[in-house]
């Protein structure tokens, strides 16, 4: 199963659900001002090298570079374009949007 | 077209659809535009299910009253779901506990499922659409 | 919003006729709408628009056909209950017709 999150972690609680919600195996992708997630220094680097294990991590790169956070994406995190997305949605079953 | 959608144009396959709410009733349009698809979704006799996650669970409570508001008090809706055979409505119960809510506050009845169970039920559906 | 004035009140409708506000609905009004969609109203019509209003008020919405023809069937009798009794007292669609002259809006998940 795919999760998208497009949500910032700092507004919404979207993140937070989603990790409490993904079975082991899941893909979770960030994008938009979802990508702040999925940075290092930040209050929710913890939660997600928790739940990095369990999951499949993956921010979009065209969203991190456009908020100047490409550079400290945290060890982990798999960096997608376009296409990589599209794959993403392609070779999953279902898919939940976490609006 | 693959053969499922081909089969599903002959009526043939059922696919799981779970509608995941998440959103208060009446601060946005979310709640009340998903439970409107909800009940549109009847009429293609699939195998419908609702989850109430995070805000989504303030949708049930009961005693809502929305006369001074000027809005449509769309909360007995939620009782005409059994008319229309959905009948598995599924409430996460991390999400009632943090907003100090029991079963006794819904209007209608619902499964309380904690999060393990909720994100293996979310896993094992065809189709999720979330409002 | 057009404007009709029937039973000596004016009342507001929608494009396709029905109308606006629920509360301004009396049996006049039931009686003109039933005019312009050229159904006679007998006790049959009767209890099939009073259901609808009941059911409305409960549920705060107008139900789809195959609900409607399971609760009138539960309440009314399996002999009412059917799309074929509904269509004979309202030729042009039992949900729609029905809702209009019952001052319901048009029925969600009428498709």
């Amino acid at each position: 199963m795919l999760h998208i999150v497009n949500k910032s972690p700092y507004e919404r609680n979207a993140l937070e659900s989603c990790l409490r919600l993904a079975i082991n195996g899941s893909a979770v992708l960030l994008i938009e001002d979802g990508v702040y997630g999925a940075v290092k220094g930040g209050s929710f680097e913890g939660a997600l090298q928790a739940a990095l294990p369990g999951l499949k991590i993956y921010a979009l790169g065209p969203d991190l570079s456009a908020r100047g956070m490409a550079d400290r994406v945290l060890d982990g995190v798999s960096v997608v374009d376009y296409g990589g997305f599209v794959d993403l949605v392609a070779e999953h079953s279902n898919c939940q949007s976490w609006l | 077209m693959s053969d499922q959608e081909m089969d599903m144009e002959e009526g043939g396959v059922v696919k799981q659809f779970m509608f995941v709410n998440r959103k208060a009733p009446y601060g946005t349009i979310y709640a009340l535009e998903g439970l409107e698809v909800v009940l549109i979704s009847a009429a293609f006799e699939q195998d419908v299910s609702m989850a109430f996650i995070d805000d989504g669970v303030y949708e049930l409570k009961k005693g809502q009253d929305t006369k001074a508001l000027g809005q449509k008090n769309f909360s007995p809706t939620y009782r005409a779901l059994e008319g229309y055979d959905i009948e598995k409505l599924y409430v996460e119960k991390e999400s009632m506990a943090v907003r100090g809510l029991t079963v006794e506050d819904f209007a209608v009845d619902v499964t309380v499922l904690d999060h393990a169970e909720m994100a293996a039920k979310m896993a094992e559906q065809d189709v999720l659409i979330s409002f | 919003m057009p404007m009709i004035e029937a039973a000596g009140k004016s009342f507001e409708v929608d494009e396709e006729g029905y109308l606006i506000n629920l509360s301004d609905w009396d049996e006049g009004i039931a009686a003109y709408l039933a005019n312009e969609e050229k159904v006679e109203l007998t006790p049959n019509h009767w209890e099939v628009i009073n259901f609808l209003r009941e059911y409305y008020s409960e549920y705060q919405i107008a139900p789809a056909i195959r609900v409607l023809t399971k609760a009138i069937s539960k309440k009314l009798g399996a002999d009412k209950g059917s799309n074929k009794y509904l269509y004979k007292l309202f030729p042009y669609g039992p949900a729609k017709q029905a809702c209009k002259i019952a001052g319901l809006p048009k029925p969600t998940g009428c498709i």
